[in-house]
């Protein structure tokens, strides 16, 4: 993970059908650290939802062959069940529930040691992408997580 | 089993600040009931699992926005309705 970056997602463990697994680590140090919280490091809660809503989004990406993309516009029935500090591998999987017009529907988690650390429903705005180079960056980074 | 109108009447209901009551054929469900794209995408995910249908949003949107069909065909609770029942009956075949 870089945090700084928004990209939290390292690598794609597998991807099957409608459902996609993603491994990625939180990074040791962070800026995002030293005020989240001093001196008892955790990563963010927004942060896991964004962990969260990317893996369902490289999902999206894949299903929609990287014609689309999918923008994250609703949460719900995030739970955060226990903290998570620097350092820790985490998995996340993401499956998609519902496939509508213009929007889909995913449920995801995240583990870390077999452990669910949290999980959601999202609800992501599926548009045309709204920038050439935003789809050039999309697939670029599909081509390294071996999506695109 | 109650009317499509009222199923759909009960999903806005459910998934807006809307009251039930308030809620009647001829309301524009923008217009007149001031539902946001964001709650109304809960209500058509709602539609969508209720009748086991996709509502086509983004074909009805862009007919009303090329001035191929008038906003009150789709979004008018009482043309909603039968627009429902249509993908209901058109997917039972």
């Amino acid at each position: 993970m870089k945090l700084e970056y928004f990209q939290m997602i390292d690598r794609v463990a597998s991807l099957e059908g409608e459902a996609i697994v993603v491994e990625s680590t939180i990074p040791e140090a962070s800026p995002v650290f030293e005020g989240h919280f001093p001196g008892y490091p955790l990563m963010p809660g927004v942060l896991l939802v964004e962990t969260m809503a990317q893996a369902s989004g490289w999902l999206l990406l894949k299903l929609m062959a990287f014609e689309r993309m999918p923008f994250l516009m609703g949460v719900k029935e995030a739970k955060f069940r226990s903290f998570i500090g620097p350092g820790t591998p985490v998995t996340v999987h993401a499956q998609r529930l519902h496939d509508g017009s213009g929007y889909a529907v995913t449920k995801a988690r995240i583990e870390a040691g077999g452990k669910r650390i949290c999980d959601a429903e999202l609800t992501l705005r599926i548009m045309d992408f709204p920038a050439p180079e935003l789809a050039a960056a999309m697939k670029a980074r599909g081509q390294e997580l071996g999506l695109a | 089993m109650a009317s499509s109108f009222d199923r759909i009447a009960d999903i806005i209901a459910e998934n807006s600040e809307v009251e039930r009551d308030k809620i009647l054929p001829d309301s524009h469900v923008i217009n007149d009931l001031g539902i946001d794209s964001l709650d109304f995408l809960d209500i058509v995910f709602a539609i969508d699992k209720a009748f086991g249908i996709k509502v086509p949003v983004e074909a009805w949107t862009q007919e009303v926005n090329a001035g191929t069909a008038p906003a009150e065909q789709y979004f008018v609770m009482k043309n909603l309705a039968a627009r429902i029942d249509e993908l209901v009956a058109a997917k039972a075949g």
